[in-house]
């Protein structure tokens, strides 16, 4: 949201290298981003309940290769290539996918609050899939936890939509009070059925709620992979666009945007991302939140460098919050959703300390 | 290039805001709108540059229809604007801002060129900004930002410019200077201002607008006269020569006599 700013903020205000990386650092940072990426990836891998050396999780990838000879006894196969490896590529999807909405919606609502829950999207999920543990897959028509939660999030969006829009156009301010409104409406409805939920299975729906990646398989990967690769080299398209709606709708016009029809296009792609994120990993929050903001105070605020950074940020990030959430209570494991926050805010904090301008 | 404003209505939630306005703006001619607060100068504007869409009515620019005609790309590389609206949330440079006006001419991926790079530079040149490329926008001055928004409309390369009110915030040297270099571009302008002291000395047309419709269009000495200006403002006008050179010179002062200031004796 706009804030009133002092026209003379005097010498205090002006910073003249906000950011930590600037010019040619750019290549060296995505660079970095991605042997972090695969590094977490790996580590990811290798480390659990039981924990696998690098080297064996190596010879397991490998001899998935087609042209590959190696036997591997099926044990190791089966926690590194049947659960791990899908897991950690699960995370490492949903972590960009939610960092690339929420760039996307902050650019989308004009305001640096904005993450992909502030839609309802995510409650909306949520009460679909708390509805199908409750009362079985009946009450959705068959639908199984995930199916319903994907349907409920588009659902509960195209309910956010026909509050938001006016005469089909759709006010930045509207959008996020209608989406604020619609969400609580979700989430009173969510905790209301879980008092008819069995004691048992309670805690699975705690960790819907705050997200998890412990059942994640191959077969969770292809949506959001593809759904993830679509949007960013769309967005990646339109990156001058997204930087000229910053700086308002009327400036946006004046400069070649047509304002309502980009909010819409963004608003679509923002909420199949999300749907597809929350429908195989629950509610995690934060990421949306942070890893756009971290990723412009690294970077500044063009998206052309916020979105790739945001894409491998984002995803190294959620890789390596599902690792702690496995290790912190071994053998137990623990909802990822808290320690997006416990990880992520310190971080955050500490950046939003080091770079930007002094009155923000 | 000619704008042609034909029988725009506007209304916002079923309320007029703007009815039957007719302007006829010449190439290469400096046009201000004047009007109080509320008569439609704004409104007008938007929907030169393609914010609002008018119910009724038509915008033409060299004949082609704005909203008909043009793509919102294709209109950006006939007009360019400095508009009120300046939200400033990202911490984006000066550079940035004014690199942002090349955005109508670029394809989908590609990267600003040393053309556009030269125009960048000529542009901060231009408004003597060159000095604060690497500021941030946030932490100028009022003044001086107006001056990076008038260089990001000076690169989209645009044969029609608008401006809307682009003198508030600044000082009084610097509202001059910046009409004179927008008057100097030669560039089919149009422009509300606030001063009708600035739109008598340097318009080549003015339009008065009041309660969302035209009063009358032509050149300033016929159109200003301390009728109209009671009229229309509600002020008294003394039209003249300016002392100091020799242009149309408004000054206004209340329509109802200012009492003096008394001087009561302290006893």
């Amino acid at each position: 949201m706009p804030s009133p700013r002092n026209a003379d903020t005097g010498a205090a205000g002006r910073v003249e290298r906000p950011h930590l990386v600037t010019g040619g650092g750019f290549a060296a940072l995505l660079i970095a981003l991605v042997v972090a990426l695969a590094a977490s990836l790996l580590l990811g891998i290798a480390v659990g309940t039981v924990t696998v050396p690098i080297g064996e999780v190596w010879r397991v990838l490998t001899s998935h290769l087609p042209w590959s000879h190696t036997t591997i006894s099926p044990v190791r196969n089966q926690i590194i290539w049947a659960f791990r490896t899908p897991r950690v590529l699960v995370a490492a999807v949903v972590g960009a996918g939610l960092s690339v909405t929420g760039a996307c919606l902050q650019v989308l609502a004009r305001n640096g609050l904005a993450d992909p829950y502030v839609l309802g999207v995510s409650s909306g999920g949520s009460l679909g899939a708390v509805l199908v543990v409750a009362f079985g897959a009946g009450s959705l028509g068959g639908l199984g936890v995930n199916g319903a939660a994907f349907v409920a999030s588009l659902l509960t969006l195209v309910l956010v939509f026909v509050f938001a829009q006016r005469g089909g156009r759709v006010g930045p301010t509207r959008l996020v009070l209608a989406g604020v409104a619609v969400s609580y409406l979700m989430t009173a409805a969510t905790s209301a059925l879980q008092l008819y939920i069995k004691p048992g299975e309670l805690r699975g729906v705690m960790f819907w709620l705050l997200g998890s990646f412990a059942s994640a398989r191959w077969d969770d990967l292809g949506i959001p992979a593809a759904a993830i690769l679509v949007s960013t080299i769309w967005l990646l398209a339109r990156a001058r666009s997204m930087n000229v709606m910053t700086t308002g709708d009327d400036t946006a016009s004046a400069l070649g945007v047509d304002v309502h029809r980009f909010r819409i296009e963004l608003l679509v792609i923002s909420s199949l991302l999300t749907a597809t994120a929350v429908s195989v990993a629950g509610g995690i929050g934060f990421i949306g939140l942070m890893v756009p903001h971290a990723a412009r105070m690294i970077v500044g605020p063009d998206h052309r460098r916020v979105l790739p950074v945001c894409v491998l940020g984002g995803a190294t990030f959620t890789v390596l919050v599902d690792l702690l959430s496995r290790i912190v209570d071994r053998p137990n494991e623990l909802p990822v959703g808290i320690f997006t926050a416990a990880l992520g805010a310190p971080f955050f904090l500490l950046l939003l300390r080091r770079t930007g301008r002094t009155n923000t | 290039m000619n704008v042609t404003v034909a029988g725009v209505s506007i209304e916002i939630d079923d309320h007029a805001i703007i009815t039957g306005v007719d302007v006829e703006v010449g190439s290469g001619t400096l046009h201000g709108i004047v009007g109080p607060n509320g008569s439609g100068k704004s409104t007008l504007l938007r929907c030169i540059y393609r914010s609002l869409k008018p119910a009724v009515g038509v915008v033409r620019l060299d004949g082609s229809d704005l909203w008909r005609d043009l793509s919102a790309r294709g209109a950006a590389r006939q007009r360019a604007v400095v508009s009120q609206d300046a939200s400033l949330d990202m911490d984006f440079s000066v550079r940035d801002v004014v690199a942002m006006g090349r955005a109508p001419h670029k394809g989908l991926f590609e990267r600003d060129n040393a053309h556009d790079e030269e125009l960048i530079d000529a542009a901060l040149v231009d408004v003597g900004m060159a000095w604060a490329t690497q500021r941030l926008v946030a932490t100028l001055s009022g003044g001086e930002r107006q001056r990076v928004f008038l260089a990001r409309a000076l690169v989209q390369q645009a044969p029609v410019l608008v401006l809307d009110e682009p003198t508030n915030h600044l000082d009084v040297r610097a509202q001059l200077e910046l009409l004179e270099l927008v008057r100097g571009l030669r560039l089919t302008t149009i422009a509300a201002l606030h001063d009708l002291d600035h739109a008598a000395s340097l318009c080549d047309m003015i339009t008065v607008m009041q309660h969302g419709g035209v009063v009358t269009t032509g050149v300033p000495s016929e159109v200003l006269t301390p009728s109209l200006i009671g009229e229309v403002f509600g002020v008294q006008a003394h039209i003249g020569p300016h002392p100091l050179t020799g242009r149309l010179h408004v000054a206004v002062a209340p329509l109802t006599p200012t009492p003096q200031p008394h001087h009561t004796e302290v006893t």
